[in-house]
């Protein structure tokens, strides 16, 4: 069973749902997508970790071979070749690594070679299989990350919580692809409730099933509750806002492991979206 | 014209609310929200009327004309971002997946693939007689994104009030291209951070992609009294790394509040209010300094 | 020899970016002659700044004068042996006799490329 923590807005807690469910879970494995800024790790603390380099294709000229023809740098739709000296200069950083240039070239003169993006790293944290990768800083797409660390999943049968990073783009888009369910955390605010209706949008284009969570709640008109209650959305469970809570957060702590009334919030919380789950399989 | 862009690296620390103060404290002539993915400015600046809105198109993309496709598959084969999916025999672009490499039209035998203009996104351009808002919406599912920063950067410049002299921009979460588009030509970034291991992890990452691009920054630390102690790892932090040290702002709920009433911040008398009232001055005038 | 500046629309005042000028001014310092170019790179998602210098590489320029150039448009333009020489003020025709009467400095501050999303 895979499942999706997103909510378009940051900081209203996919992090802290996605640790303590798995936790809360045991037997389950905890996918860090946001791979551009990743915190589950610090969360759960993985031990025994075995690290993949991430890397990508870029071409490299064969420069006997290339006879100044100008295809590969006509064709690039990045602008990643120039033509200086009647030769194609490379800047790596805008390539896409497409391998058109590679591909196109009539004299066989462009080959490819290997740039690092990041790494992809799997490790344990108690049962739990801890799954994260790091984008190096100054790349512009975590994308190459995700996909290694989907392949590394793979394998994964029970419970896997994939927990995504802000917004609603590509890097959101590629973390939800292969979800059973997606689980959007809201918090209460006007900020939270308009970019809660945008990834609101995503899951259906995406035809996911989905539930809410309401984080950060308090007794005040919660405007994420109201677009909840207006669109008919499943509200799988409330978090409150809870300064214990906040500060356990604060310090790397997992609230679940920590206070009795998280393990039960959690377990409830759980059970809740299996049943969802279940649920929505047999629709 | 200067720019001032919030950023954060961690989502949630308050780059909007500390923005939006800001455009009102300064009485910005220019400002702008390029958070394009998940934007917020205007659910608060109360801006009055329509905005002018383009189009935004982002690389044409891939479709294939199925009456031509002979199913043979050189498309499928040679995609690098799994952006063309087998359907009866035949073969159609993702829409969503498609990067607008153009390789399939490059190897197609038939020519039955050809790049089309694709909209990504709605630019939008508020102006009144004294100020203007630049804002975008990316569309959902859309890559391009940094483009669509560049092109919200761009509309302050051509729209700008010619006696403009500070534009203040918020900007949006993460490391990657959105954020490294948004800060070219700034002239100084105010990162917003919360005092939270995640918040100082983030925090670390986007101080080092800024200085890879050579941007002069600012730290500050909201919601500071959730955790004293990681407020002053973060002050610590920025005097080991050389990094000016802007001010706090406590965590308040009276501010939340005035922000769910589409008020800024600075417009309720609350702890909140005043700290960011020397937090503005105290970061314009390390803005001035630079 | 031929010398290109970043022009506005209006042909006479510079612009800021390079990557993204609407239109390039060439001058042919011998002839007198001046040609108005298209910079096609304008439209580019990302590399602009690439493209735009690869423009000028193909038009067999020497010489650039311009406010600002990002480290990629400059990698190209330095490859190709093109001198860049930094401009001061909007004005066009200032900025070509200062450049004549050997008063611009050459470009030195090379911007860090922002992935090819640059331009101020």
């Amino acid at each position: 069973m895979k499942i999706a923590v997103l909510s378009g807005k940051g900081g209203t807690g996919k992090t802290l749902v996605s640790v303590n469910l798995a936790v809360t879970a045991v037997d389950a494995a905890y996918v860090d997508c946001d791979v551009e800024e990743p915190n589950g790790h610090l969360f759960l603390k993985p031990q025994e970790l075995e690290t993949t380099q991430v890397m990508v294709p870029v071409p490299e000229v064969n420069e006997t071979l290339c006879n100044g023809c100008r295809v590969c740098v006509d064709f690039c739709k990045f602008n990643a070749l120039a033509f200086i000296k009647n030769k194609p200069v490379l800047f790596p950083e805008v390539c896409h690594s497409c391998g058109g240039c590679v591909k196109l070239c009539p004299q066989k003169a462009m080959t490819e070679k290997a740039k690092e993006v990041g790494y992809a790293e799997k490790g344990l944290s108690g049962s739990i299989r801890f799954y994260g990768g790091t984008m190096k800083t100054g790349e512009t797409s975590g994308v190459p990350i995700l996909r290694e660390l989907f392949q590394m999943t793979k394998e994964e049968e029970e419970l896997s919580i994939f927990d995504c990073p802000p917004g609603s783009a590509c890097m959101v888009m590629e973390s939800i692809k292969d979800a059973d369910y997606c689980i959007l955390v809201a918090e209460p605010t006007i900020f939270g409730s308009h970019n809660l209706s945008l990834v609101h949008e995503l899951v259906k284009v995406f035809k996911k099933p989905f539930g809410v969570v309401l984080n950060k709640c308090t007794e005040v008109e919660n405007p994420s509750e109201t677009f909840c209650l207006e669109h008919d959305i499943t509200i799988l469970g409330k978090i409150p806002f809870d300064y214990k809570l906040g500060a356990l957060n604060s310090e790397g702590l997992i609230v679940a492991e920590e206070l009795p009334e998280y393990r039960d919030l959690f377990t409830r919380l759980l059970g809740r979206i299996k049943d969802e789950v279940t649920l929505c399989g047999n629709c | 014209m200067r720019q001032l862009l919030i950023l954060s690296g961690k989502g949630g620390t308050g780059k909007t609310t500390i923005a939006s103060a800001f455009i009102k404290l300064v009485k910005a002539k220019a400002f702008a929200d390029c958070d394009v993915d998940a934007p917020n400015l205007h659910l608060i600046m109360n801006q009055l009327g329509e905005p002018k809105r383009s189009d935004y198109y982002g690389l044409p993309k891939a479709a294939i004309d199925e009456n031509s496709c002979i199913g043979c598959g050189s498309c499928f084969e040679n995609c690098r971002f799994e952006a063309i999916v087998a359907k009866g025999g035949k073969y159609e672009v993702d829409h969503f997946a498609c990067e607008g490499c153009s390789v399939c039209e490059a190897l197609c035998q038939v020519k039955a693939i050809s790049m089309v203009p694709a909209i990504a996104g709605e630019l939008m351009l508020y102006k009144d007689a004294e100020s203007i808002f630049s804002t975008a919406q990316l569309k959902m599912g859309s890559g391009t994104s940094g483009m669509l920063v560049t092109s919200v950067k761009n509309q302050i410049k051509d729209a700008a009030y010619p006696d403009t002299e500070l534009a203040i921009i918020d900007g949006s979460p993460g490391i990657g291209c959105p954020v490294i588009a948004s800060m070219s030509g700034v002239d100084m970034v105010l990162i917003v951070a919360e005092p939270s291991v995640s918040g100082i992890s983030d925090m670390e990452r986007i101080v080092k992609t800024a200085r890879q691009f050579g941007v002069k920054m600012a730290v500050c630390v909201n919601k500071y009294d959730t955790n004293l102690a990681n407020t002053k790892k973060i002050e610590e932090y920025c005097r080991k790394e050389k990094l000016l040290f802007a001010g706090v702002v406590p965590f308040d709920t009276t501010a939340g509040k005035a922000i769910n009433a589409g008020l800024s911040v600075i417009d309720v008398k609350c702890p909140a209010q005043e700290a960011v009232l020397e937090l503005f001055d105290a970061t314009m005038k390390l803005f001035r300094a630079i | 020899m031929k010398i290109a500046i970043p022009v506005n629309d209006d042909r006479v005042t510079v612009c800021v970016s390079f990557g993204r000028t609407a239109l390039f001014m060439l001058l042919d310092t011998l002839t007198g002659a001046k040609e108005y170019l298209d910079n096609s790179a304008v439209a580019s998602q990302g590399g602009a700044g690439i493209k735009a210098a690869q423009i000028l590489v193909d038009h067999e320029i020497k010489v650039l004068l311009t406010p600002r150039c990002g480290e990629n448009a400059a990698a190209v333009l330095k490859a190709a042996d093109i001198e860049l020489y930094k401009t001061s003020g909007d004005s066009v025709e200032e900025n070509l006799r200062a450049f004549k009467a050997g008063e611009l400095p050459k470009l030195n501050d090379i911007h860090p490329g922002f992935h090819n999303h640059g331009g101020k």
